[in-house]
């Protein structure tokens, strides 16, 4: 009787891990076919799509693809503008909205309650609706430079850092995170004599750790990513960003084995650093989840 | 909020300044600018000065009319046929191009569906704008309920305590942090009429029974494989919502109703499923809103077509206001984007609040 139990028992845990395999070749396979194609010659991957070995890593394997791509865009400068828009952004944006944050809760203003609920209220707002207003506007904004005063912010990296520095859902979650803290922590400083600044930097962020991770993890995928307003306000590819980049590869009879490589270039970097994060990237989405 | 603080005015006001001058700037400038433009007729150049038009733009976008042709008669009375036996209506430009009927000038045709010898038309103004609304809510009526389901499906796997399941939930959260830009243009290749990897497997399944399926180029099945593959993308996503959900729920009320003797489905019912409301909301207002934005799929894939089967207002919006330049055409759709979005975020918190 408790051989058929234990046996019972082993045969729904198979089954159980089966769906869960099933199921995770479903969410790996595409990405796997695109790592393993852009290695293979453009006729054996056309081929190799008949069969299983579209995923494996089989037949005549080489860099050419890799080199392919590097030749017909200039993949490198693609990939440094995306870097350096998206880390200037990440850490404004750190700055700015736990600023915020630290004012919204720790700081008593005039005013204070009703800019709190305008922040929030533009939390319903998709940027997708913005963005065609927002071009006329940055089309016209006036920019202090080196070359002196100077009209209109297309084409540059401005216009992809600045209108993306401070966001209701960032400011949010700092917020949450601050009321958290032991307000005691706060009062024992002021009592000492510590300016709010003091508090800011010496009390304040050194126990943020985790909502830091939060945001800066959100605000990078929403940045590496940007598709719809760089291709709308920047024309000149000295400023592209990696995925406005992928335009260049779009033609009638697509090369399907450079593409296969510049995506994998393109979106590698990003899956290393999510499955070394991982616990962290997944427990910030989470916490998007607790605003309801 | 926190009386015992002394106010510090000034202070509190130089911290939260940045923030609160760049979301001024750059969402709640360009927004009301929405609302604004949309209302005349701005260009992003223009040699004219820029005018007011009133609801115009809105005339123009939304304009709708029901028309009904008669079969076309010989002179003896009878209902013209062609060759099948069919009956020949007459074209559209009678009505549309007629000095008797000026409220019909310049409308062209949507759909029309015939009884006998009538044939009912409705006719817009602007055909791809309505296209493209019919497309989006489409999508949107498919994908929130199938992808909140599937994710909330995958969640209760995950959430089961088996060895290794963090490595499962690691897969398939992965397609989350892939750009959907990336993910369209492999996906292009997988649902290639020749050689797509999606036909060939099929093929390979049915040991070569299966037809090729143009499935982007076929206006039956493109905006049916741009849905399979959003919701391939974006799944993970909610699913961890679901689950940061389901974590919530007290585990001494599982306890309860496992004594009780309940089912695995009464279990779902009446424990797992009412603690779940908060997050139900969450999740469908998160996709509604993601879903209304579609735009960087159809741009990759599609550009709309074929036969405007994939137009979508987002596409549309930025079609005009950018591709055209007509930034009071691009408002205008954003503005009615908006407000849909906006309605249906407030009726799924009313349908779905506490009483």
């Amino acid at each position: 009787m408790a051989a058929i139990r234990a046996d019972n028992h082993r045969l729904r845990l198979a089954v159980r891990y089966l769906v869960l395999i099933l199921i995770a070749a479903i969410f790996i396979f595409p990405l796997m076919f695109m790592v393993m194609s852009s290695f293979k010659p453009s006729d054996q991957l056309l081929s190799d799509t008949s069969s299983l070995r579209a995923f494996l890593p089989v037949g005549d394997l080489s860099l050419h693809n890799y080199m392919g791509a590097f030749e017909r865009a200039p993949v490198g400068l693609f990939v440094v503008n995306s870097i350096f828009v998206t880390s200037t952004t990440v850490l404004l944006s750190l700055l700015v909205c736990s600023l915020a944050g630290f004012s919204f809760v720790f700081l008593q203003w005039r005013g204070r309650d009703v800019m709190l609920s305008i922040v929030l209220a533009t939390l319903i707002v998709p940027f997708e609706t913005i963005a065609i207003p927002l071009l006329l506007e940055v089309s016209k904004l006036p920019w202090l430079g080196l070359s002196g005063l100077e009209w209109g912010w297309l084409d540059s990296y401005r216009v992809q850092i600045i209108p993306w520095i401070a966001d209701g859902l960032t400011i949010f979650l700092f917020v949450q995170y601050f009321k958290g803290l032991p307000e005691e922590l706060i009062e024992a400083a002021r009592v000492e004599g510590a300016s709010w600044l003091q508090i800011y930097l010496r009390v304040v962020l050194p126990l943020s750790g985790p909502v830091i991770a939060t945001a800066a993890i959100l605000k990078f995928l929403v940045m590496y990513n940007q598709y719809l307003w760089p291709l709308i306000v920047v024309q000149q590819e000295q400023y592209r960003p990696v995925m406005v980049g992928l335009q260049y590869f779009f033609q009638l009879s697509p090369a399907w084995g450079e593409i296969m490589a510049y995506l994998t270039l393109i979106t590698v970097p990003v899956l290393a650093f999510y499955l070394a994060l991982q616990r962290a990237f997944i427990a910030s989405i989470a916490t998007t989840g607790v605003k309801g | 909020m926190r009386s015992s603080l002394t106010s510090a005015n000034r202070e509190g006001w130089a911290f939260a300044l940045p923030g609160i001058v760049l979301i001024f700037a750059f969402i709640i400038t360009p927004f009301i600018l929405a609302f604004g433009f949309s209302l005349t007729n701005q260009r992003l150049i223009s040699p004219n000065p820029t005018r007011y038009v009133g609801l115009e733009n809105y005339q123009q976008m939304l304009g709708l009319a029901f028309v009904t042709l008669d079969a076309k008669q010989d002179p003896n009375g009878k209902v013209a046929t062609d060759p099948s036996g069919h009956p020949e209506f007459p074209p559209l430009r009678t009505i549309t191009r007629n000095a008797d009927t000026p409220q019909y000038r310049g409308m062209q045709e949507w759909f029309r569906w015939e009884t006998g010898t009538q044939a009912h038309l409705v006719i817009a103004r602007d055909v791809v704008f309505w296209k493209a609304l019919v497309n989006t809510c489409l999508f949107v009526l498919i994908v929130a309920p199938v992808q909140a389901g599937l994710a909330l499906g995958l969640a209760l796997l995950i959430n089961q305590k088996l060895r290794g399941i963090t490595l499962f939930r690691t897969i398939y959260f992965m397609p989350v942090v892939v750009s959907i830009v990336v993910v369209s243009l492999l996906w292009r290749f997988i649902y290639d009429g020749h050689d797509g990897l999606l036909n060939n497997m099929l093929a390979g399944l049915s040991f070569g029974h299966f037809h090729p399926v143009d499935w982007l180029g076929n206006p039956h099945t493109a905006l049916g494989s741009i849905m399979v593959m959003s919701i391939w993308q974006a799944v993970g996503f909610h699913m961890v919502i679901w689950l940061s959900g389901l974590q919530t729920i007290s585990p001494t009320l599982y306890e309860a109703a496992a004594i009780e003797g309940s089912s695995s489905w009464q279990t779902f019912r009446y424990v797992t499923w009412p603690g779940l409301r908060h997050t139900a909301v969450l999740v469908l207002i998160v996709i509604t809103m993601q879903s209304f934005a579609l735009f960087s799929q159809i741009d990759v894939m599609t550009k709309g077509g074929p036969l405007d089967s994939t137009q979508t207002l987002v596409f549309q919006a930025v079609q005009r206001g950018y591709g055209l330049q007509d930034i009071a055409g691009g408002s205008t759709i954003s503005v009615i984007l908006f407000v849909i979005v906006l309605s249906i975020s407030l009726l799924q918190r009313w349908l779905t609040r506490e009483r």
